[in-house]
């Protein structure tokens, strides 16, 4: 003991004060996330190991998992959410972070004329309430009252209008495509930031080797912008498996037609609470929370360790 | 949207000072809560029933807290739980209300004063299975049919359908002449097939309580020609429907009705207020056609809603009070003409004054009434079988299912946990 006490005095010889303030600072933050974060998710994933046994609330280890995934009607439910779920993210992906990127790479144009309206108009429909676009969206897309049709019969598209929201083949992509129409400022905005980053010196130097224009973009600019993408995806795969909002007005807790939208928001929503006459299931509910905590938790682990290491980074 | 719209305005403007004034001239005031999913009745409890309960009894005052219907039960089901739901609660029919009573949630109503004035019929949604126990107050039962533009039958020089054939006929006609949507409903939210769709041509084909209860005890199976019928005959509709019939929703539905582009509705008599205070055409009703002229015709008469007592309630004197009010043949009265569909069901007969309601009840002097199918002991177990009758009568009208499927598809999910005691 004493040993130690003096080689840390010889290693350490003028004691720093403590510094309460960090703590100070830190605490609450701390607190709050906390209460209304961890401590909830603690609940939630120890709930998911608990289920009824006659009348009384008992330990029932991996049970509830296991009907999961053996239960044929809440399996079958459950993998055509998580289908869904894996649709909708593709979606995301393929639609809202490409168009995201172009439109930040045209905003970082010079000499764009109204650039800073574009920016704004593009994302203000992020900031609306998921209530006021799935109302709004779905009164457009309305083949009785909607906007859609007689737009499109304006310009002689009429044929190609069709109810999307209530047909099982096109509903899910009707969803998807109103999500990414809402959040696609998100990846414009931090891909914008990251393309202003890049020091004009290098763009220069691009120049002056004769790189310009699209080669420019491809050789120069989207390397350089490479971490900020991928921030981005992980940003769009915990906010699409996290989803509810939006599939919830726009297509009701249902997530009809036939269970086509149905992604594992909803699923746990009906589940958790019930719905009309299906009473809810606090147990089932959890479990269900419990896999999508882990589906997400994966990707980001994925994404940490396996893809984030390999990027290379430029420092200027 | 304009009707919650002016009751919340109402209840902003005139009701709320009211309030201020009567909480400050009596300290002592018992206040009780109901829980309720009837928000079009809203304007209805707060300038009708209310009022004339209070006028009688100073010293309770009584907040009618209706929200969305299909959220209803599992909401007042975790305020339960929490112990933060209000003193009275509304009930659903069956199998959902029976739970509540069964988990302690709703006291026992026995010795209810006026409970008697009830029939067992009238009862027999809210009570135990052996039929001893009662835990609501019943209030209403709703009739199913088809409400109908006068106008637009006299336009195209129609006749109100008797039969199946007759009813194509009509709907056939509408088409051809263009003018009208022959009939108002959409697939969207799925239940208005199954509710307005299923549930109220059905009884023609398993004729009524007969299949019901041959149901129940697994005589008949709902792969049976007299189940798998109807869907076939709601199949037929989706020519008729309006265009985009996948993506309209109910009130969707009821606008295109009360703004007389459609001819007919399929309806449920809880539409007869809002529609009497939008349409500003004649409306008439007609019930589910029958097979053949001459044929015994059933309707949908179902126990939809009756009224229970928190049993852990902060004022059950106050609440009991309320509840025996509502038995009272003085509500029944009020209730039935402010709120035309809602058909009383206690024993004094009750004198309605609207003409539309008039007709739907007049139904039941030569059709035999029955209750969804779904609602008693088959609606028990998991999969929900009305939830999946909704689903597949959607996937039918859509024409993504056929009937057979659809009828396969309920009955394995009833096989899946419901074994009919032999």
């Amino acid at each position: 003991m004493s040993d130690t006490e003096m080689a840390d005095i010889e290693t350490v010889p003028v004691k720093r004060p403590i510094r309460w303030h960090i703590a100070v600072f830190l605490a609450p933050a701390f607190l709050v996330y906390t209460a209304v974060m961890i401590l909830p998710l603690i609940e939630t994933l120890r709930l998911s190991l608990f289920n009824m046994v006659e009348g009384q609330l008992a330990f029932v280890g991996l049970n509830n998992f296991r009907t999961l995934f053996s239960d044929p009607r809440l399996s079958a439910d459950f993998w055509n959410a998580l289908g869904n779920n894996v649709v909708f993210f593709i979606i995301h992906m393929a639609v809202q972070n490409p168009v995201g990127i172009a439109i930040a790479a045209m905003l970082s144009l010079p000499g764009l004329r109204f650039a800073a309206f574009y920016r704004s108009a593009i994302f203000v429909p992020t900031l609306l309430s998921f209530v006021i676009v799935g109302f709004i969206w779905k009164l457009i897309l309305s083949p009785i009252w909607g906007i859609a049709p007689s737009l499109m019969d304006l310009v002689g598209l009429k044929w190609a209008f069709a109810p999307w929201l209530g047909k099982a083949e096109t509903a899910l992509i009707a969803v998807s495509l109103i999500s990414v129409w809402q959040y696609v400022g998100i990846p414009m905005m931090l891909i914008y930031a990251a393309l202003l980053n890049i020091p004009d010196e290098v763009l220069e130097a691009a120049e002056c080797d004769g790189i310009t224009g699209w080669s420019q973009f491809w050789k120069i600019k989207l390397p350089l912008i490479l971490p900020s993408i991928g921030i981005v995806s992980v940003l769009t795969f915990v906010g699409n498996f996290n989803a509810f909002d939006l599939i919830y007005t726009v297509q009701g807790a249902l997530a009809g037609p036939n269970g086509s939208t149905d992604i594992l928001g909803t699923l746990l929503y009906r589940t958790f609470f019930g719905f009309q006459n299906q009473m809810g299931d606090r147990s089932m509910g959890a479990t269900i929370a419990a896999v999508m905590f882990l589906i997400i938790l994966a990707g980001v682990a994925l994404y940490l360790f396996v893809i984030q290491r390999r990027m290379r980074r430029y420092q200027f | 949207m304009t009707r919650i719209l002016k009751s919340i305005l109402f209840a902003t403007t005139v009701l709320a000072p009211a309030g201020l004034v009567a909480t400050g001239a009596s300290a002592q005031t018992a206040n009780l809560t109901i829980e309720s999913w009837r928000n079009d009745d809203l304007p209805i409890w707060q300038q009708k029933i209310i009022p004339a309960f209070e006028a009688k009894n100073p010293g309770i005052k009584v907040t009618f807290a209706p929200m969305a219907p299909t959220e209803y039960n599992s909401a007042v089901n975790a305020k339960l739980e929490a112990g933060t739901a209000g003193d009275l609660i509304t009930c659903r029919p069956f199998d959902l209300s029976l739970a509540m009573f069964q988990k302690g949630q709703l006291a026992s109503l026995n010795d209810l004063p006026g409970i008697s004035n009830f029939s067992d019929v009238g009862k027999s949604a809210w009570s135990t299975d052996d039929g001893k126990t009662t835990f609501c107050v019943p209030m209403a039962s709703v009739i199913h049919g088809f409400i109908y533009n006068k106008k637009a039958f006299a336009d195209a020089g129609v006749q109100v359908p008797k039969t199946e054939d007759e009813f194509f006929a009509v709907l056939e006609k509408f088409k051809k002449d263009g003018k009208y949507i022959p009939l108002a409903m959409g697939t969207k939210d799925q239940w208005e097939a199954a509710t307005m769709g299923y549930y109220n041509i059905g009884p023609n084909y398993w004729k009524g309580e007969d299949g019901r209860k041959a149901l129940i005890a697994g005589k008949e199976k709902l792969t049976d020609a007299d189940w798998v019928e109807p869907y076939k005959t709601l199949a037929k509709w989706k020519p008729y429907l309006g265009d985009g019939f996948e993506a309209q929703t109910y009130p969707d539905s009821q606008n295109l009705f009360t703004l007389g582009r459609a001819a007919i509705y399929p309806a449920g008599s809880w539409e007869i207020a809002p529609f009497k205070a939008q349409a500003d055409f004649e409306m008439g009703a007609f019930p589910p056609p029958v097979k053949k002229a001459g044929d015994t015709c059933y309707i949908s008469d179902h126990n939809d809603i009756g009224i229970g007592l928190n049993a852990k309630g902060k004022n059950l004197e106050a609440a009991k009070k309320f509840l025996s009010w509502v038995a009272s043949p003085e509500f029944a009265d009020l209730y039935a003409n402010a709120a035309p569909g809602f058909f009383s069901l206690n024993s004094t007969p009750v004198k309605m004054t609207d003409t539309l309601a008039q007709e739907f009840v007049s139904w039941r002097q030569n059709c035999k009434p029955t209750i969804r199918p779904s609602a008693a002991i088959v609606g028990r177990g998991q999969p929900n079988l009305d939830l999946e009758m909704w689903r597949v009568s959607a996937n039918v009208i859509n024409g993504t299912q056929t009937p057979e499927q659809a009828a396969a598809e309920t009955q394995k999910g009833l096989d899946s946990w419901y074994k009919p005691a032999k």
